[in-house]
């Protein structure tokens, strides 16, 4: 992330380098190193550490890592978070992406009314959208079940093994498309329109006009998008947390890392393995953030 | 961050102007349907929360799930149940997420205000690490971290009180990150110059001056750090354990654990209706102020 | 600007205005702590009339009542009733204020499949000295075998839970069902009803840690042995749990039980329309019934639980909890009395009745008792056949000394019998293996 040096306003440049500028940094970095920087280097701590029910605390130096190195349940979530991110953020953000086009071509009957609708969603917290898409994925008596039972089909169930991962996507879809269209449709905004209109004179289509113009002018959205999506989706607990208790053989307690690392250090009292998990994927997060903001740098 | 930040040389604080829109374009009926369903699939779960906060427990187990039940209209019933249940601790758990909004997105609001307007027009030692250090931090875990801040917080004897739910919600990274970019581009730094000829200390010019240029920014930063407080659900589950401090979120969820307990009265047409009322004020502080945290995020992701 | 300002100090005046009225309650057990060394019975006297605070953890609904008696009995107590979570949140929470040696309440209600967990990681105090010890002709055996391991006493019995099998009668009239008396009986029996209406099934089960142990317990296997810090599991050659595994696989297999998780909404409401037949399971259940299935209110009845041989009796706990005093607790003998007044005395009377199941053996013989009609049973008096039940219960279990983790992972491993072709004997297979694993890393010898 050496890149930043780039965000320098020009107007700044000109001014000469003083500690001034932490007066009004300095606050935020405070409390920031208090809930986050502080915990994360007390978890670096513990990850060298294992502390057992009998025999106590000793120092074990990586063999955490090496464990999670080889620990098939944390693979496993991971693999299962990479298909999701695959997958869920993808449709997510081209959903977005599409309708915010949708409403910046001012073609659309009502835009002011899809605007708001469609960003309601994200006003819900996650956990009344969880108990709410929980009771509607009901299979015996929830929405899917009256369907079932009005015309007599058998749609598969929803929590079942197979549909699980697809049914929290959707969940989250539902929850943060909206969102994520707002900040492109923002960024849309306030691409000049001098550009199109010259685009337009020149017989450019709607088409060519959004892939020359518009997609370019708001990669930086789509990057902050992304990178954001990408963070979530390797953070994804509260959705899956919610469901369990409503399928609690299909959601296992490793299905997602955070989840394996939440029930290593709750159920289990690993606190160090825990640490140890959770430093791992902070890593791969980073790594993965910094790739797509390298990509996102030069292309769209 | 290269792209994310790089202000742009083309959009200066003039093509923040509302665009004109372009009333001469054909509306489409194919595009206005094809967004209608995605408008449609947003609302269905919103509907279905609404017609099932009408039913009595019983009427929510033996009615169709998108449909009113037959007989009674209990939603005034449920409303009134809601807030009397328990004591009436529906309505002490919506003053403590008042208490979280307030402090808590109020005061991350106020951070990052500050820290984006220094990013943005300061140039000081440890500039570069810093939004480096903020994401990279964002990309670990906060629940695998949530044993080493529990362990923190109880040594700091903040656990189980306020203060442990209202400090982590201090830190918006995104906010900061919204500042920046719109501090950068909304206040021309001729401005800030002309002030400090002026003779005005960096933060009188900062109260001054700056500030009233960032209010659309700040409601937008506000607004989203009222709906991560808001929502707020992993950080009090762990710090609360008297119920007291509990916010709504965590409240409601533990109506719905509470049918599984051995004398446990099930209750779900009360989580059903609470969790409308939860969603009810940001729902309406989203319309209200849409006005503001349009304006607001247009300039913020103001980008290449 | 000055709005914002404005803000900022109402905000700040509500701050204050919560914080003093719900305040601190995190060391309230601190601050009255002068007194509490004392450890024999003079001391709970003692404690007693020199009155003081205690916090309390409890889920259970009716400590609520009997906090209130307490406090009304000795007015120079003060209980703080805390509702930290249901079971494993709450032993979640129990655990990390122990880690952190902060806000530790001083009684907390902890279920029988966990005190071993907690006694042996020193969490639990041994309470023998303050009398407990004394107590054990008051309680059924099953109870009290668990709150005493390892020669300790850590905890004192809140109710029970002996076995039975609830049914829903109109349906098994309907479809001419008897009623089943061997789990071969039940295996056959849910085949029928659900030949007979696809709609229907016998039972639901999706996987539960505590009803396949009660099951193994409740068959004669004796899959964990404990002998200090050496422990046994075994699953793949324990008689009991084979015959659980063989008897029960069918009820997968052929899709006999219904694809509904317990405790939601649609587990009451299939409870309640006949969707699901009976249930078995222990004697905490009728109030749970009565007031979330009132639907099926005179329709349902209770039966013993079915046998592994005819003409046995043999049952087998399930569930119910106790109250243990915490090691870090800051005045012990104040909540040992506490406990001693919810278990032994006036407040296990509000709890009983309020409806709870007891685990005292004169209020199970008592005549009042056994004669309770239950309109919800149709005027049954259910209460003799879980008395019964409770004499019966196949003596010699133990749980892990890490019960709450293993049940973590159950549905990780035997829940998997459930939505794929492992088996269940594969399953239990795996729950050992991955016991065990944890249990050596921490430090147990496992064998």
């Amino acid at each position: 992330m050496a890149t930043t040096q780039a965000a320098a306003p020009l107007g700044v440049r000109r001014r000469r380098r003083s500690w001034k500028g932490w007066q009004f940094v300095g606050p935020f970095m405070v409390v920031f190193a208090l809930v986050f920087l502080a915990p994360i280097a007390y978890s670096i701590y513990l990850s060298l550490y294992k502390n057992r029910l009998i025999g106590g605390n000793s120092f074990v130096g990586l063999d955490n890592y090496q464990q999670a190195l080889h620990d098939s349940v944390f693979w496993a979530a991971f693999g299962r978070v990479a298909l999701f991110l695959a997958v869920q953020v993808p449709i997510m953000l081209v959903l977005a992406l599409m309708v915010a086009l949708a409403i910046d071509s001012g073609r659309l009957h009502g835009k002011a009314f899809f605007r708001v609708t469609i960003f309601l969603p994200y006003a819900v917290p996650a956990v009344v959208a969880t108990l709410m898409w929980g009771f509607m994925y009901g299979s015996q008596f929830g929405l899917v079940g009256n369907i079932n039972d009005a015309l007599h089909t058998s749609l598969p169930d929803p929590l079942g093994s197979h549909l699980m991962l697809t049914s929290i996507g959707n969940i989250v879809t539902w929850e943060f498309v909206g969102y994520n269209m707002l900040i492109f449709y923002s960024a849309l905004r306030v691409v000049p329109t001098s550009l199109y209109e010259s685009a337009e004179i020149d017989g450019a289509g709607q088409f060519r006009i959004i892939r020359a113009i518009k997609l370019p002018a708001i990669r930086g959205a789509l990057a902050i998008a992304t990178i954001f999506s990408v963070i979530g989706s390797f953070q994804l607990f509260n959705e899956p947390a919610i469901l369990r208790p409503l399928a609690k053989n299909v959601l296992t307690t490793g299905y997602t890392p955070n989840m394996y690392a939440y029930s290593l250090s709750f159920a289990g009292q690993q606190y160090n393995y825990a640490a140890t998990v959770a430093i791992i994927m902070g890593v791969i997060t980073m790594v993965i953030a910094y790739v797509v903001q390298l990509r996102g740098a030069r292309e769209i | 961050m290269t792209t994310a930040v790089q202000p742009s040389r083309r959009t200066r604080p003039s093509a923040i102007a509302h665009k004109p829109y372009r009333r001469s374009k054909r509306r489409s009926k194919t595009l206005t349907l094809l967004t209608s369903l995605v408008a449609i699939y947003s609302l269905i779960p919103l509907a279905w929360l609404v017609i099932n906060a009408t039913k009595t427990q019983n009427g929510l187990q033996n009615s169709f799930g998108l449909w009113f039940a037959h007989g009674k209209f209990a939603l005034f019933d449920n409303i009134r149940d809601t807030f009397t249940y328990q004591d009436g601790v529906f309505l002490r758990w919506f003053a403590n997420t008042v208490l979280y909004v307030v402090v808590g997105a109020g005061g991350a609001t106020f951070l990052a205000t500050l820290a984006g307007y220094g990013l943005a027009k300061f140039n000081f030692p440890g500039k570069r690490g810093v939004f480096a250090t903020v994401i990279g931090a964002v990309a670990v875990p906060g629940t695998a971290l949530a044993v080493p801040t529990f362990l923190m917080f109880s040594k700091l004897g903040l656990t189980n009180t306020p203060w442990s739910v209202i400090i982590p919600s201090l830190i918006s990274p995104f906010g900061l990150y919204l500042m920046w970019t719109f501090s950068a581009q909304a206040i021309p730094d001729e401005m800030l110059e002309a002030a400090r000829i002026d003779g005005a200390g960096e933060f009188r010019t900062f109260f001054r001056v700056s500030v009233p240029l960032l209010g659309p920014g700040i409601v937008t930063v506000l607004l989203f750090t009222m709906v991560a407080t808001w929502n707020n659900y992993f950080l009090p589950l762990i710090m609360l354990k008297d119920p007291n401090w509990y916010p709504l979120t965590i409240g409601i969820n533990s109506w719905n654990d509470q049918a599984a307990t051995v004398d446990g009265q099930a209750v779900f047409n009360l989580v059903i209706t609470g969790s409308l009322l939860t969603i009810l004020p940001l729902l309406a502080a989203f319309l209200f102020l849409q006005r503001y945290w349009q304006s607001g995020l247009a300039a913020g992701s103001v980008k290449e | 600007m000055s709005r914002m300002l404005k803000v900022a100090a109402a905000a700040t005046a509500a701050m204050l205005a919560l914080a003093a009225c719900g305040g601190n309650s995190d060391d309230k057990s601190s601050n009255s702590s002068s007194s509490g060394g004392g450890t024999s019975a003079a001391d709970v006297t003692a404690a007693l009339s020199k009155g003081g605070s205690i916090t309390v953890w409890a889920w259970d609904g009716t400590i609520k009542d009997v906090a209130a008696g307490f406090e009304k009995k000795y007015p120079n107590v003060k209980v703080n009733l805390v509702n930290a979570g249901t079971g494993d949140k709450q032993y979640t929470a129990l655990q990390n204020v122990v880690a952190a040696g902060k806000g530790v309440p001083d009684v907390a209600q902890i279920e029988y499949f966990a005190v071993l967990q907690f006694a042996l990681s020193k969490s639990l105090a041994n309470i023998s000295s303050f009398g407990a010890a004394d107590l054990k002709s008051n309680y059924t055996p099953g109870p009290w075998n668990a709150v005493t391991p390892n020669g300790g006493v850590y905890g004192l019995p809140l109710d029970s839970g002996p076995m039975a099998m609830f049914y829903n009668k109109e349906v098994f009239d309907k479809y001419k069902i008897t009623v089943p008396t061997t789990w071969a009986e039940y295996v056959d029996a849910a085949r029928k009803l659900h030949k007979a209406n696809a709609k229907a099934y016998l039972t639901a089960d999706s996987g539960d840690a505590g009803f396949t142990t009660s099951m193994i317990w409740q068959a004669g296997g004796k899959p964990y042995t404990v002998d200090g810090t050496n422990v046994g599991i075994n699953f793949t050659s324990d008689a009991g749990s084979q015959k659980f595994a063989t008897a029960w696989q069918p009820m997968i297999t052929e899709k006999l039980l219904a694809p509904i998780a317990p405790w939601t909404d649609q587990w009451f409401k299939a409870l309640g329309d006949g969707t699901i037949a009976s249930l078995v399971t222990g004697a905490w259940m009728p109030g749970n019934l009565s007031s979330n299935a009132a639907a099926a209110s005179g329709k349902w009845r209770v039966a013993p639980m079915p046998q592994w041989d005819a003409g046995g009796t043999a049952t087998a706990e399930n569930g119910g909890s106790s109250l243990g005093v915490m090691d870090k607790a800051a005045n012990k003998a104040l909540a040992y009395a506490f406990v001693k007044y919810a278990s032994a005395e006036e407040g296990k009377d509000i709890r009983i009745k309020a409806g709870a199941f007891p685990s005292t053996t004169a209020d199970l013989s008592s005549q009042t008792f056994l004669d309770t009609p239950f309109p919800y049973f149709g005027g049954q008096k259910a209460n003799e056949i879980f008395a019964k039940s409770a004499q019966n219960v196949v003596p010699g279990w133990t749980y892990l000394p890490f019960q709450v983790y293993a049940n973590s992972i159950f549905n990780d491993t035997v829940g998997k019998a459930y939505v794929s072709s492992t088996t269940l004997a594969d399953g239990l297979k795996a729950w050992q293996e991955q016991s065990a694993k944890y249990g050596g890393e921490q430090g147990f010898t496992v064998k």
